[in-house]
């Protein structure tokens, strides 16, 4: 929806290889030794270059899901397809350093400098060490970090400077597909809104497939071209575009879970010295209506 | 010291023999107790039989030890290779237990992320799990430096020399100022390893608290 005709664009400039980066789940299944089913008969297509949000309460099977597509966790039925193919064919070192990841604890290297936490992939696929962490500093400013940040450790940046590093890190080694989970969980929301903003900016840039994983709507709505939202154990509540999920709720778990009723969300319009204001259903002003 | 301004070419000579024996069984601890520590930690059901076995290493006595050496590996008694064995069978029964807690000191949460974005299971130990766990397992190393330098000393008692030998000969001879020399040179010696694992260590983890606040203001101002 938000960058549909970058993604046009895209498509056409694309060989016809069939490497167009699309995540494929056939009602995989996951069920941990001893607990309840986490994720049951989930399937989904993440087209290629747009971005789909898994939107669920804590312990709905998020992380799980994503983590089926880089092998760190293996279904217990179903499958994951990257183009096609099987990941489970896949060597998963390569596999995973083929694919961006987020994680949603940072999950940085304390014991590396930031620059060499955004150069992991780059240096561990054999480029060498200078060039990898002249890259890593542009990477740096990309994300809207200084470059001085670079020779500090992990350990000396606050946590949204860190989860910024976490996306540079996932960047580095330009992969088509980036898995974020819960990237800016652990931030204020005045740093939340910043790097959800920066990201938007970042993806218009670079297009990749993104699957992303919260638990916050607003961010769902806000960074998904397409949104799922999850039930408990991993079963999908509803997917489709936030428009369509805000205005037509599948249900009474969706309509609660997005907050359709939320006072917020319902809208109106008021004229004010000949302009249409927007007020929410407390009666608060929320913006003006453009021309 | 009148001893020691006519004897000093001996204790120098000595003091190499002593490091010449405590260096290589240092090493050897460490390069044997690492991949065993990493095993135990790795496999804790085989992990706490190794670890029982290796703690029970200790409380073998020392002069049995020195002669059931040479019989098992088939080498001669007095030679430096029985004392390097013996030393290092003491080493690894220091070390075996604290590498397996230094490498059970490193964030799973670490090691999970570095797996995640492609580190191979080689990669892991070489580039994550050996250096973060050189902080608890250096303070295992500086115990077993130190504890070897002062074992060294009982070679003598078999003739293999080192500072020990003034020991055992300044006793024999009633010389108070060759024992004396003997027990400050060990001292010095085991101090000067310390002294260098310690710097060893801040060079190997400058990521660690205290480097961190002289790095701070240099970042900020460069
Ligand atoms: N390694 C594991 N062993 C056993 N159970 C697990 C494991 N990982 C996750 N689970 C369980 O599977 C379910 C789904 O967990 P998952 O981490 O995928 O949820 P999530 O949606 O990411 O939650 P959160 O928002 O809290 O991160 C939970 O009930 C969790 O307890
Ligand atoms: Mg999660």
């Amino acid at each position: 929806m938000r960058f549909g005709s970058l993604y046009r664009l895209t498509v056409t400039v694309l060989p016809m290889s069939g490497e167009v980066a699309v995540i494929e789940f056939e009602s995989v299944s996951k069920t941990y030794p001893g607990h309840a089913a986490a994720v049951a008969e989930f399937s989904l297509v993440v087209p290629s270059h747009r971005s789909v949000v898994l939107v669920g309460s804590s312990g709905s099977g998020k992380s799980t899901l994503l983590r089926t597509v880089n092998r760190m966790v293996e279904p217990t039925s179903g499958r994951v397809l990257i183009d096609g193919e099987d990941v489970r064919e896949r060597d998963p070192v390569a596999l995973r350093r083929s694919i961006g990841y987020v994680l949603q604890h940072g999950g940085l290297l304390p014991h590396r400098s930031v620059l060499d936490n955004i150069a992991t992939v780059p240096v561990l696929n054999g480029i060498a060490k200078r060039e990898a962490r002249t890259a890593a500093s542009e990477l740096l400013e990309r994300v809207g970090l200084d470059p001085k940040l670079g020779r500090r450790y992990p350990g000396q940046l606050s946590g949204g400077q860190q989860q910024r590093v976490g996306v540079a890190r996932a960047l580095a080694a330009d992969p088509e597909i980036l898995l974020m989970d819960e990237p800016f969980g652990a931030v204020d929301p005045i740093m939340r809104r910043d790097l959800q903003e920066e990201l938007l900016r970042l993806q218009a840039e670079l297009h990749k497939t993104i699957l992303f994983v919260t638990h916050d709507v607003d961010e769902a709505f806000l960074l998904g071209d397409e949104v799922v939202v999850l039930r408990e154990g991993g079963v999908i509540a509803q997917r489709g575009t936030p428009a369509e999920i805000l205005g037509a709720p599948a249900d009474d778990f969706v309509r609660d879970f997005v907050g359709a009723d939320r006072a917020e969300r319902e809208l109106s319009i008021m004229d004010i010295d000949g302009r249409a204001v927007a007020v929410d259903g407390s009666g608060r002003p929320v913006g003006v209506l453009a021309p | 010291m009148n001893w020691l301004t006519l004897n000093w070419p001996q204790v120098i000579e000595l003091t190499r023999d002593h490091l010449l024996l405590s260096a290589p069984a240092i090493v050897l601890s460490v390069l044997l107790a690492v991949p065993i520590g990493r095993l135990a930690h790795r496999r804790p059901r085989l992990g706490g039989a190794v670890l029982g076995a290796a703690g029970l290493l200790y409380a073998i006595p020392a002069l049995p030890l020195l002669i059931i050496i040479p019989v098992l590996f088939g080498i001669p008694l007095r030679s430096p290779a029985t004392m390097i064995i013996a030393l290092t069978v003491y080493g690894l029964a220091l070390l075996v237990r604290t590498a397996a807690d230094a490498f059970g000191s490193v964030d799973p949460r670490v090691r999970e992320a570095a797996v995640a974005v492609g580190h191979s299971p080689l990669g892991v130990f070489w580039r994550v799990d050996l250096p973060l766990a050189v902080p608890v397992l250096l303070a295992g190393v500086r115990v077993v430096a130190v504890s070897t330098v002062s074992l060294v000393t009982i070679g003598a008692l078999i003739g293999v020399p080192s500072l020990g030998t003034l020991l055992t000969d300044g006793f024999q001879r009633g010389i108070p100022a060759e024992v004396a020399t003997g027990v400050i040179a060990t001292m010095a010696l085991a101090l000067l390893f310390d002294a260098l694992l310690i710097a060893a260590g801040r060079a190997l983890t400058p990521w660690t608290a205290k480097r961190r606040e002289r790095l701070l203001p240099r970042a900020e101002t460069t």
